[in-house]
Order: C-alpha cells, then structure tokens, then sequence
C-alpha cells in the first residue's frame, strides 16, 4: 500500500499561537485512519491544516503533490472532501440543495442525480425530507447530510470532524456502520477525528494518538485500543 | 378614489426602482456585511454612460444592454480593486472605502458630464397607458422591466449551478468553500450583478428625476429603506419593502398635510429609524445571530 496522504514537520498557527508542533503521519490509500486526543490536543487544526484553513509550514503531500500554497476550494476539487466540526449545513438552503452543492464542482449532471438518489438509498430519512430546509433537521439528519454531501464529491480522501458530536448512542452506531461501508465499497480513505476513542477504534485501520500538537504514539487500531496508557486516558476502563 | 388609485399606481412604479435599488443593496450585504453607500452613485454613473452612447448615436435598447455589461464589469472591477483588499478590514475601514468611492463617481460624473440637468430619453414614450389616465406608459414600462428582471433572477437564483453557489456562499463562506466554490469569485459577481441591478434603476427612473450627478441621492436612501423594511439578509423582503415604501411615500406626499416634495426624504429616514428600532430584521429577515 502506497501513502496517499503524507505529512511532514507540520506546524500550524492562530496568530502568535503555535497549535501543531512538527506533527508526522502518513494515510494509506483504502484505509480508515483515526486521530484521537483530549480537546484542544491539535486534532481539528489537523484537518484545517490540510485543507489550509489555518496558517501552517511544513509539507503537506497527497498523491505526492503539495498543497501548500492552494487554496481551499482546490484542495477540495483534488477529492478531499471535508465534513467539519458543527457540521456546517447550509441551513437557509434544502436538503437536496445541500446535495447538489456537495457536487457543485462536478460536471457529470446524470451521476450527479444518480448519486443523488444513492444517498438517499444510504440516508433514507434525507429522502423524506429532501425540500425542507436543511436548518430544520435534527442534528443526527444534519449530521448524515453533511456526510452525503461530502460523498456527493465522489472524494477519494473524506476528513471528518468528531462525527459522533451530539448525537444519541445508536444515531452514532449507525453513522460509524454506513462510514465502514463507504470506505469497503466506494473505496473512499478516511480520516475520522473523534473523541469516542472506542468507536472510532472498532472501524479504523490506523490510530494516532494526538497531545498538545505533537504525535505521541500510533500504531495499527487494534494495537492502539489495548494500549494501557490508552485505554485509561480515552477508553475509560 | 381616483385619486388614491392613481397615488398607490404611481408609488408601484416607483416602487419598482427602489426595489432594484433595495435589491442591489441587499446583494452585496450578503456577500460582505456592508451597505453600499455607493450604490446610487454607480447606478447614475451607469446612466450617464448610457447616455453617453445614445449621444454618440447607439440606438436606446443597445445602449440599455451595452450599459448593463459596462455596469457588470464595472462593479466586478471595483470589488477586485478596493473591496477586495478591505475584506478583513473594520468596518469603518470599509465604509470610508464606499465614501471614497461615492465621492470619485460623483465628482468624476461632473467632471466628465458636468452638473447641468440633462433631459433623457424614455423607450415606453409618456402617453397614458391604454388610454387610461391612472398611469403612464413610461411608469408602466417601469413595472414591466422591474418584474421581468426579478423573474430572471429568481430562475437564476433557483435553477442555475452558479446561482445555486452564490446562495451558498452568502449562506455558509466556509462549508462552500468546502465544496470547492470559490466564494471570493461569488463575492465579486454579486457586485457585478447589484451593479447591473442599480444601472436598470438608474435609466429607468432617469427620464422621471432627469440625468445629473446627484440623481441618485433621494433614490439610494429610499432604496436603503426599503432594504430595512423588508430585511437586509431577505432580496424577496427587499423587492417587497421597495413597493411598500413607494406606496408609502406617495400616499404620504399625497394625504398627510405639511408632506409635500420637500419632506419625501425626511419621511424615507423617519421610516429607517423605525423599522430599527421597532422590527430590526426587517418584515422578511432573520436576526443575524454570531456565534462567539
């Protein structure tokens, strides 16, 4: 397996203040890869930095080109698509505008409608909704029409920032269940954010462990979840 | 009766500038957060450019749609030159920036086209409308242009790709740039279209307040007006407040005493504050609530 993402000395900036500290860590192409950390360890600066929404130095490769220097809008036309924090839905629009905006750099209009109802083959709750404004939904519908829109890009890498966030228990089951098969059967790599160490663990391939900006151990998902120091800081057992 | 029928017609049709105006206004609040004290001034600048051509020998609709590229380009030139620059700036950076701008058109207009009034030409001719005395057909043509234009955009805003990103730019800068729009582009041809936008208010109102450098001023504050009323984050609230506030204004003009030509603008004012203090979001718009 080749890396598709790879990440070197990374440091990332707000102002003065130095939030990633010469962070290293490569993605492998078909993976789930998951960043774990306590709040405000660097683990959503991460994400930014690829898509450079922060100021950041170091190297940056996906598919061994750089992305410094590019803009966000075509960091995102490479394929990288990016579901944040709080979901950002357009919430004055409808949910099938939401979709159709998660293609809006495509020009394929017959996959696009095709894709379109694929989603609401993923997501069937969207499928009842789809002219109601985006606003309304609850935030586990928000949650899954950000993830459908991401996937509206056909990316071939999705960064997604603490999915679970807000949402009941079997909501969050659920969520995990359709990310495991997007990655199987679209082929699609992702990399997952989460505070819910255990369930991110269950579906990732590859796990880092993410504190005050710096990598502090990484390792296979498995190796990771039966890790003491692990276990106890973020599995709570 | 006739009378108040006659006062409501006329204030549709002036209505109908100061919902391009309100509309134009709007349009670029979306994109920037900021009021376009300039706005009235492009749109004059824009009619004298269209009568610049009809002098030069342009038929009247050719000079319209030449005028409407002249104005689109215009305004995409003036985002990428001064606003452009100013988009992190404060807010009082910026609106020195649409003084600054208000003052080089208005003294570049005079400057180019000097301060005399000057007659312009009306392609609906001023007889009555179908022989009826309510209206006539130059305020009609008013209506017409104003509602064909809001048809279009309306389809454009509701079943184009582009219009489709430049709602979600206004909506969520962040999430749009996220799917790959460029949204500093979709800033840049809102002030081309509410540039355009203004130039149709300007050459449709011209004939009626005649063509001078200042032609604008009482149409801007009337259109500002109308923006609050209907809500500044609501185009549809604008094109609404527009009419309302030509309703207004006429029967105001017409029926309190005292209110004549002379107290029109004070009357514009007194309704801004109003609506400020009394419904700050305007009849059609939402509260603009930041997340701290």
């Amino acid at each position: 397996m080749t890396a598709m993402l790879n990440i070197r000395s990374l440091n990332a900036y707000y102002g003065q203040v130095q939030a990633l500290h010469g962070l290293e860590f490569a993605l492998n192409e078909g993976s789930v890869t998951t960043l774990l950390g306590a709040n405000g360890a660097g683990k959503t600066t991460t994400l930014r930095a690829i898509c450079n929404m922060v100021r950041t130095t170091g190297a940056i490769e996906f598919d061994g080109a750089l992305l410094s220097g590019r803009s966000t809008e075509n960091i995102v036309r490479l394929g990288i698509a990016h579901v944040p924090q709080g979901r950002g839905t357009f919430t004055t629009l409808t949910v099938e505008e939401n979709l159709q905006l998660g293609a809006i750099t495509r020009r394929d209009k017959a996959g696009v409608v095709s894709d379109i109802e694929r989603m609401y083959a993923h997501f069937p709750v969207l499928k009842q909704r789809y002219t109601q404004q985006a606003g309304t939904l609850s935030g586990g519908e928000q949650q899954m029409l950000a993830v459908a829109r991401a996937l509206m890009l056909r990316p071939r890498l999705m960064l997604l920032d603490e999915p679970s966030f807000g949402l009941a228990p079997l909501i969050v089951r659920d969520l995990f269940k359709i990310l495991g098969k997007i990655n199987r059967e679209e082929k699609v790599t992702i990399l997952v954010v989460e505070q819910n160490a255990q369930l991110a663990l269950e579906i990732a391939d590859q796990a880092y462990v993410i504190e005050t900006g710096r990598i502090v151990m990484s390792g296979n998902a498995a190796e990771i979840a039966n890790n003491e120091d692990v276990r106890k800081s973020y599995l709570g057992y | 009766m006739e009378l108040f029928t006659n006062q409501i017609l006329a204030g549709i049709s002036t209505g109908a500038i100061y919902a391009c105006m309100a509309l134009a206004v709007v349009m670029i609040y979306q994109a920037i957060e900021h009021l376009n004290f300039a706005q009235g001034e492009m749109a004059m600048f824009s009619t004298f450019i269209s009568w610049q051509l009809m002098q030069w020998g342009v038929p009247y609709w050719a000079a319209f749609v030449l005028t409407l590229g002249i104005s689109f380009a215009g305004g995409i030139a003036i985002e990428r030159l001064l606003f452009k620059p100013l988009a992190k700036a404060p807010i009082l950076t910026n609106v020195a920036g649409f003084i600054a701008l208000y003052a080089i058109l208005n003294s570049f207009a005079g400057l180019i086209w000097d301060f005399t009034i000057k007659q312009y030409p009306t392609p609906f001719g001023s007889s009555p409308f179908l022989g009826s005395q309510l209206i006539s057909t130059h305020q009609a043509g008013m209506i017409g242009v104003t509602v064909l234009l809001l048809v279009l955009l309306y389809l454009f805003f509701q079943f184009t790709r582009v219009g489709l990103a430049m709602r979600a730019a206004a909506s969520v800068p962040e999430s749009a740039r996220l799917v790959g729009i460029n949204t500093s582009w979709m800033i840049a041809l809102g002030w081309g279209m509410a540039a355009a936008i203004g130039s149709i208010a300007g050459m449709m109102i011209a004939p009626v307040v005649f063509l001078e450098p200042n032609m604008m001023l009482g149409v801007l504050i009337y259109g500002f007006a109308a923006a609050v009323l209907g809500g500044l984050t609501s185009p549809f609230g604008a094109v609404i407040g527009g009419f309302l506030v030509g309703i207004f204004e006429n029967l105001a003009g017409t029926y309190i005493p005292g209110v004549g030509n002379e107290l029109k603008l004070p009357i514009a004012l007194a309704l801004i504050i109003t609506v400020l203090v009394v419904k700050p979001a305007g009849l059609f718009g939402r509260p603009i609530v930041k997340r701290v």
